[in-house]
């Protein structure tokens, strides 16, 4: 299948072809991308018909013997390569640690209930956490990379735990023979001097949730008491991003359909300094308030396009600005093992509850039809894993002829499940963005490299 | 060719060992509320790979 795509840049239309099944992307004048178009059922809009019907027929044909060329090649309109595809392990590489579930903030988007997930209060205990580490040990087989990110609720209000399952981990990596990365998602609150270093050293990644502007942010992201919490988020951010150097870390928001123009909160933070940012639209039920709705798509995908000329622009200049949605790397990408996937929760990937449990990811925490085992018992329920296990691109039919499936891996499980009632739902305001902001991917890598020298 | 400039050839048709599981999982990193694996990095590759800030595209 071939997904026919154009973008807009500095006044210019450009025209590409991305070959959904070989990963091919072709820049190409606007006779081959009506020809192509043509070629492959793609509908053409009334002016895209008289255009094309003004086509010298030399050019058509120089134009259909080149696509015919790539096609020999396997590079258009290529054949599905894999027809069937089942994870080759069970192992778990990865755990989602709910090291906390409390939050001295009450989000009004918050999918946690206030970071207690429909659990009441509770902080994971110490023992918890060891259990854990030794749960991933021994259920990792060959792997040797490991991932723990320490997750809530907010994790710093029981930062100690944190502190001792690191050390625990570190402990245990050399006899085992195991590498850890560890992660940290934090509302900033509690981001103080010495928890911002300890941070800096310790942690692979720093996740920090931060909305963009002060009128956007404090609308939403407000302390328990109701009082707005930018000055003091921005500041203790601003102060771990100088510690930080070039090691990673996400700014990481939340856009609702209070804030359709949010655009504008990333490039506020772009301002404050920060060049790592992850902006995302909030998921909720259609009866929320805040929630994104499907006459809200072509305005967002609008805001996607002002963002990307405000992304090629700045690092045009030399700025070293990342929007985490525009990244895409076509050469150095993942496996099409991980592709097909996704996000390997209920897998690879699972969720610890303070008291232990294990969940197919963060966002199922609490629900108890989805508990999988416990950190104590080196069983899990293998129905639920054979579920998960089995959910892949190619068995989601509304993914069948989507350009984005190999990049969004078939979509978030949780979303599915919590949208449409099922695990392999289609989640259609999800899939819609995806699109737009993996055809703005695509451009703005081309237009990067072929301008930038 | 006169009308098509190829920018990327077969990016996912890949060789070698493929499906070793060792690259980050994609929730562990800025998205938790979202799916996105395309724009994680292989981890064999990372190792060889020297980090640029342009993205890596043949052209």
């Amino acid at each position: 299948m071939v997904h026919a795509f154009s973008y807009s840049h500095n006044a210019q239309e450009y025209f590409f072809l991305w070959d959904i099944e070989s990963g091919s992307l072709h820049n190409v004048d606007l006779a081959a991308f009506l020809c192509a178009k043509k070629r492959y059922n793609i509908s053409l809009s009334n002016s895209e018909i008289e255009t094309y019907l003004q086509l010298n027929p030399d050019v058509t044909l120089e134009v259909n013997n080149e696509l015919g060329a790539l096609e020999e090649a396997g590079a258009l309109n290529a054949t599905k390569t894999i027809a069937t595809f089942r994870k080759k392990t069970q192992h778990v590489k990865a755990l989602c640690l709910h090291i906390c579930h409390d939050c001295n903030m009450r989000c009004g988007y918050c999918f946690a209930d206030g970071g207690a997930y429909n659990c009441g209060i509770a902080h994971m205990s110490r023992d918890v956490g060891f259990a854990a580490v030794d749960f991933l040990i021994q259920n990792s087989g060959n792997r040797r990379n490991l991932e723990i990110d320490f997750f809530g609720g907010e994790p710093l209000l029981n930062f100690d735990t944190v502190k001792a399952i690191v050390a625990y981990a570190k402990s245990l990596a050399i006899k085992h023979n195991k590498q850890f990365s560890f992660t940290l998602t934090t509302n900033c609150i509690r981001l103080d001097k010495s928890t911002a270093e300890y941070l800096n050293r310790e942690m692979s990644n720093v996740v920090l949730s931060i909305d963009g502007r002060r009128k956007v942010h404090d609308a939403v992201r407000r302390a328990v008491c109701e009082n707005g919490t930018y000055d003091d988020v921005v500041k203790n951010a601003l102060f771990f991003k100088q510690i930080r150097g070039s090691l990673n870390y996400y700014v990481r928001g939340t856009f609702t359909a209070k804030n359709l123009d949010f655009s504008n909160d990333v490039i506020k933070l772009h301002d404050l300094g920060f060049d790592a940012v992850s902006v995302e639209p909030v998921v909720l039920d259609s009866s929320h308030p805040l929630s994104i709705k499907t006459d809200s798509i072509d305005l967002i995908n609008h805001q996607y396009e002002i963002l990307s000329e405000y992304y090629l622009k700045a690092r045009a200049s030399g700025e070293n600005f990342t929007f985490f949605h525009f990244i895409l790397d076509l050469v150095h990408g993942p496996c099409i093992d991980k592709r097909l996937t996704g996000c390997g929760a209920g897998t690879e990937y699972l969720a610890v509850s303070p008291d232990g449990k294990l969940y197919p990811c963060h966002q199922f925490v609490g629900k108890t039809d989805f508990c999988m085992g416990n950190v104590f018992d080196l069983g899990l329920n293998e129905d639920l894993r054979t579920t998960f296990s089995s959910i892949t691109v190619l068995n989601k039919e509304h993914c069948a002829e989507c350009p984005a499936k190999y990049h969004c891996g078939g979509g978030c499980l949780a979303n599915s499940l919590n949208l449409t009632g099922s695990l392999t739902g289609q989640y259609k305001i999800g899939c819609s963005l995806a699109k737009k902001r993996f055809e703005i991917a695509l451009a703005s890598a081309f237009l990067e490299n072929s301008e930038g020298g | 060719m006169k009308h098509i400039k190829t920018i990327v050839f077969k990016s996912l048709v890949k060789d070698g060992n493929i499906g070793c599981g060792e690259c980050q999982a994609s929730c562990q990193s800025a998205c938790k509320t979202s799916c996105t694996v395309g724009n994680q990095i292989c981890k064999r590759d990372e190792k060889i790979n020297v980090k640029t800030n342009k993205q890596s595209l043949t052209i």
